[in-house]
């Protein structure tokens, strides 16, 4: 594996067409190992099909994914589900297993996939629970959690894979408002410790904060993109700036 | 009154042995019909056009064509011209089997179809091949959800393997068919015959409900 310099991810003009439509218009990016980028847009810009189109999920029509200097071959199965254990992946409506505890919902992809042992997977997955603050909450089932703690267990049961990249898609948008901070702070943990990331979010505030690079997507193509602080500046004069002024106006802020 | 129960009595050991033979070949066809299904379930949902187009005509076909017909076509029609030579036995659990197991296969397949989406979603982003996540996430739920649509079709083959007598299997009605017919105590035996797969029904129709319960998963309203 050539593993120099490079970005970690870099992923080239993805295009995508569903329904007829021109869903993702050559999208092209890159990601160095440790960045934090987020990725803002209106609603049906395509931010989660192209988050889904790295790991493919969704197959891309074109276009071509990278890991570490090496490009992805999606059709050989055993190269996919490699990259897919290397990109750690948060949904907006979490996806948990609902027949599984929170504990199995963590280790049954260590078991399965990495094949570790019973009580190695569980102890990781403890572990890994223990550190998203659901220490104590491990033979709950999803359907006794809260939004906050499903999103809290969906976030460990990816970091249990050990994966280089994380691609979190809305991770708070399904959440009532008192529930975003628990799953901001996890999220921000991850940052400072350095976790290599691309969050689509609309949580303009955190990403101010926290975020290396900004890429404003619309219409299936992203039209912006720089460091928030110029992006995101008062007086810039970007769409970037314009969305979120208006989002600002929307919803007020905690963070 | 005194003669009818002495009948039945006189006639109890002979057919309980014959519920023994019915409840065999209910289990054995619901078992079939089990495995069976669960493929062709997950053939049709998750599988190319051909395999889809096999299991619909299959489906098709078991369901369309009375299980009387069946029972003789395969018995004395299509095991013969295969060289395959059965007993009576084996011949009414293949034939109700294939049966269920298509209308077992509708049920799995519903069930695995109101999943939500995204759980599969989820097990390939965790690098899980699209068998080992219908295997360790789809199918433990959908086949939870499949108990009462399951237990359901249980009641309809136990009454429909009353069907097995015509080829000379020994169970329930065969045996009561033939202790009537040479005792002409017709009514009694046919009651204590309707009695036992009453019973049996609500056996396994209660064993069903419990096994529904104690595999419900906490918290889980639908
Ligand atoms: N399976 C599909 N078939 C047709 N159109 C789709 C499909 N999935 C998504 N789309 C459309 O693609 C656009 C982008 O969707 P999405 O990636 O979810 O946007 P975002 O995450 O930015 O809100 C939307 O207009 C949506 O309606
Ligand atoms: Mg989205």
């Amino acid at each position: 594996m050539t593993q120099g310099q490079g970005p970690i991810l870099r992923v080239e003009n993805i295009c995508k067409m569903l329904g007829g439509k021109k869903i993702l218009n050559s999208v092209s990016l890159s990601l160095n190992k440790g960045e934090l980028k987020v990725l803002i847009g209106p609603s049906g810009a395509g931010k989660s099909t192209l988050l889904q189109c790295i790991n493919f999920l969704i197959p891309p029509d074109r276009g071509q994914v990278w890991l570490e200097g090496t490009e992805v071959q999606h059709h050989r199965k055993r190269d996919l589900y490699a990259l897919r254990q290397q990109i750690g992946m948060i949904f907006q409506d979490f996806n948990l297993f609902d027949h599984l505890n929170a504990l199995e919902n963590v280790s049954i992809a260590l078991r399965k996939v990495k094949k570790m042992g019973r009580s190695a997977a569980r102890e990781r997955a403890l572990a890994q629970l223990e550190q998203v603050g659901l220490g104590d909450k491990i033979t709950l089932y999803p359907a006794e959690l809260s939004g906050g703690q499903k999103q809290r267990v969906s976030i460990a049961r990816a970091l249990a894979m050990d994966p280089k990249i994380m691609l979190l898609d809305e991770p708070t948008s399904a959440l009532d408002p008192e529930l975003i901070g628990e799953v901001l702070s996890v999220i921000r943990d991850l940052a400072r410790g350095g976790m290599t990331m691309i969050l689509a979010t609309h949580q303009i505030g955190f990403a101010r904060t926290l975020a290396d690079e900004v890429l404003f997507m619309e219409d299936g193509r992203i039209i912006e993109q720089g460091p928030p602080a110029e992006l995101l500046a008062p007086n810039a004069r970007t769409r970037s700036r314009d969305f979120c002024s208006k989002l600002d106006e929307l919803y007020e802020e905690n963070l | 009154m005194n003669e009818t129960l002495f009948a039945i009595l006189e006639a109890l050991p002979y057919l309980l042995q014959g519920a023994l033979v019915t409840i065999g070949i209910v289990i054995g066809a619901m078992g079939l019909g089990l495995i069976m299904g669960v493929h062709m379930a997950a053939g049709q949902v998750y599988g190319n056009r051909a395999v889809r187009r096999i299991v619909g005509l299959y489906v098709w076909f078991f369901r369309g064509v009375p299980i009387l017909v069946l029972l003789f076509l395969f018995y004395f029609g299509l095991f013969a011209l295969i060289g395959l030579n059965l007993s009576a036995f084996s011949a009414s659990v293949l034939v109700l089997g294939m049966t269920t197991a298509a209308y077992q296969s509708q049920i799995f397949r519903g069930a695995i179809q109101s999943l939500p989406q995204g759980q599969l979603k989820a097990a390939r982003a965790l690098g899980m091949s699209d068998l080992t996540a219908i295997i360790t996430v789809i199918l433990p739920q959908a086949l939870r959800l499949s108990i009462p649509g399951w237990s359901n079709e249980y009641s309809i083959i136990l009454k429909d393997s009353a069907l097995a007598f015509v080829l000379g299997t020994s169970e329930i009605m065969a045996r009561s068919h033939f202790v009537a017919s040479r005792t002409y105590h017709h009514l009694p035996l046919y009651m204590t015959a309707g009695c036992l797969y009453f019973i049996l029904t609500w056996i396994g129709v209660q064993a069903l409900l419990k096994l529904e319960s104690k595999v419900r998963i906490p918290g889980y309203t639908r």
